[in-house]
């Protein structure tokens, strides 16, 4: 990092987009982010941040089996996040009891795989420095294979996200309704979580395993108190998405802090004046409704 | 093994915070307040390392800012009951700010074994505790324990019935927040002994397991109790015999596959009972949507 920062905010961004691993950076970013910002609106809508949020802690015992293992950390990533989505999907029977058993499946889940991740970690030594960089994340040493295939399965995602699109929102707003319509509930059900667990392993990669919150939940949830109507939602929610990943590389560049720590910080700091911005809308008394966190 | 000082305090501490966590954990999954106490222990994970970064001592900022973000967390939800989103928010954002101190507290007190003290945090130390220490930790573990028993039946009723409890005449909104401070609290407690991130585990797999096992709530709640103590002390026993493997993931593993195996059990009694009559499904309560009821939500689990 050679110039400091300048008020001349182009000359800045000539100077850091000298460095291909900065490039790099900001392309990855970018593509994560809308991919986080649409999985995540729906993830909101169905009130699934915890299964999300458990997702991406997998890919911790991921990245740190295929550190042991010696193959890619991609490649960790991905295998654990879906497969730990497989087994969430898999799990909870339906029965009479239903939401509380869902929960202590994906707290254990989640407590298990944390702890797998441990000791993969405690069998590898010398890996201490790295447990920081896979829990917290860092965005530099990016390489443009790792662009690539961040971009494929993005890509990816986003096709399944496009076919099952429709179908989903029914699902995730009314179940019983979409279910008597035929729609496959629990299938649709399944299908999302494979790809939330793809997505929570795409920004992992960048965020690390523990901030994959800031981008899957954050946006989408502004975005939702914004406007309760599902199009203009999604795409302010990928807008928010860019804006806040954009923000925080660029400070990040300057900073010695982590790119996690700006990226929740920007993105909980628009969510705050949003939310404070909807409260004092509605106490004017130009909306009737109190800003409830929308749910459609 | 017992001869070991620092066995003795790893099986006192271990075993209170065990039996805390195993009560708390049986409220939790009832009330459908996991994903809470997620936030809680990583929220316990910023305060050790703010107070470290401050140079006080990492239990003050444990417990301070523990209790605080969880009294917080209540206000925003109804009934001293966080939202799902407020949750995901606020515990992003602390998170954030746990890596904000961990970076300080490595940078500006540069000294001998710094870069450790997150993997500690993280993951606990029960075989470091210190007598003293272990004594602390077991005195508030029990005093936590000592409330939630005194608490239990309002709390139950509270818990299955919401609405029907608080025509009766119970602070439904002041047990709400109790139970967030006992969360808390347990949160804070256990990070010294299985770390912020793995607490979870200790809360939510034996309390899991015994829904499965009972449907009747005070036999589950000592079930829980009991097989968080025996995780424990498996856990610990196990990781004495096999030095390679830490004692955090020792427990977490046999709470787990206690967990799995009161699943399989489920399923095999449901294919037996299948061919005589229907399976006996009743719940410990009625399916209930948790706390969502203005907005339109899926509840695909009922």
């Amino acid at each position: 990092m050679t110039a400091g920062f300048s008020w001349n905010l182009l000359a800045d961004f000539q100077d850091m987009w000298s460095y291909l691993g900065m490039v790099n950076a900001f392309r990855a970013g970018t593509i994560v982010a809308v991919l986080a910002a649409l999985v995540g609106w729906f993830m909101v809508l169905r009130r699934q941040s915890f299964a999300g949020h458990t997702l991406a802690v997998a890919g911790f015992p991921g990245a740190a089996a295929a550190v042991l293992a010696g193959l890619g950390v991609a490649f960790g990533y991905f295998a654990f996040c879906i497969l730990a989505a497989l087994v969430i999907a898999a799990l909870p029977q339906r029965g009479g009891r239903g939401y509380t058993e869902e929960s202590a499946v994906i707290g254990t889940v989640q407590a298990f795989a944390l702890a797998a991740g441990m000791l993969f970690i405690a069998l590898y030594k010398g890996f201490l420095n790295g447990t920081n960089a896979l829990l917290f994340g860092s965005f530099l040493g990016i390489t443009t294979g790792q662009v690539a295939t961040l971009a494929l399965v993005g890509l990816a995602a986003l096709i399944v996200l496009v076919v099952i699109g429709r179908p989903l929102l029914f699902a995730s707003i009314d179940a019983d309704t979409a279910r008597a319509h035929g729609v496959p509930v629990r299938a649709v059900g399944a299908v999302f979580l494979v790809l939330l667990g793809a997505t929570a392993a795409e920004v992992s990669q960048i965020t690390g395993a523990l901030l994959v919150f800031a981008l899957l939940v954050l946006p989408p949830a502004t975005a939702q108190l914004v406007t309760p109507r599902p199009a203009r939602s999604l795409i302010l929610s990928v807008v928010l998405a860019l804006v806040t990943v954009w923000v925080s590389l660029f400070i990040a560049y300057y900073s010695p802090y982590p790119i996690g720590f700006w990226l929740a910080t920007v993105a909980f700091g628009l969510y705050a004046l949003t939310y404070a911005g909807t409260a004092i809308h509605a106490r004017m008394g130009t909306r009737a409704p109190a800003p409830a966190p929308a749910g459609a | 093994m017992f001869s070991q000082p620092f066995m003795q305090h790893a099986f006192l501490a271990g075993t209170a915070v065990a039996l805390a966590a195993g009560l708390v954990g049986y409220f939790l999954v009832l009330r459908a307040q996991v994903f809470t106490a997620d936030a809680l222990s990583h929220v316990a994970f910023t305060g050790a390392l703010a107070a470290l970064a401050a140079g006080l001592d990492a239990r003050i900022g444990l417990f301070a800012i523990t209790i605080l973000v969880a009294l917080g967390m209540g206000t925003l939800g109804r009934r001293g009951r966080p939202d799902d989103v407020v949750i995901g928010g606020v515990f992003a954002w602390i998170l954030g700010l746990g890596v904000f101190f961990l970076t300080l507290y490595t940078t500006t007190r540069s000294g001998s074994g710094n870069g450790s003290a997150s993997v500690t945090v993280l993951f606990g130390s029960i075989f470091g505790l210190s007598s003293s220490r272990a004594m602390v930790t077991a005195a508030i573990a029990l005093v936590i324990c000592a409330v939630i028993v005194a608490i239990a039946r309002p709390l139950l009723f509270a818990s299955l019935d919401e609405n029907v409890a608080a025509a009766r005449g119970v602070p439904v909104r002041l047990l709400g927040f109790g139970f967030l401070v006992l969360v808390a609290g347990t949160a804070a407690e256990s990070t010294q002994v299985v770390g912020a991130l793995l607490i979870l585990g200790l809360l939510a797999a034996p309390a899991g397991a015994a829904t499965r096992m009972t449907t009747r709530p005070l036999r589950a709640l000592g079930l829980s109790a009991a097989i968080a103590v025996g995780s424990v002390w498996i856990g610990l026993a196990a990781s004495y015999l096999i030095p390679k493997m830490p004692p955090s993931f020792a427990i977490l593993a046999v709470a787990t596959l206690t967990y799995l195996a009161t699943m399989g059990a489920g399923q095999l009694r449901r294919r037996h009972y299948d061919g005589i009559a229907e399976p006996n499904r009743t719940s410990p309560q009625p399916p209930r949507v948790p706390a969502l009821t203005s907005s339109a939500t899926i509840d695909e689990g009922r």
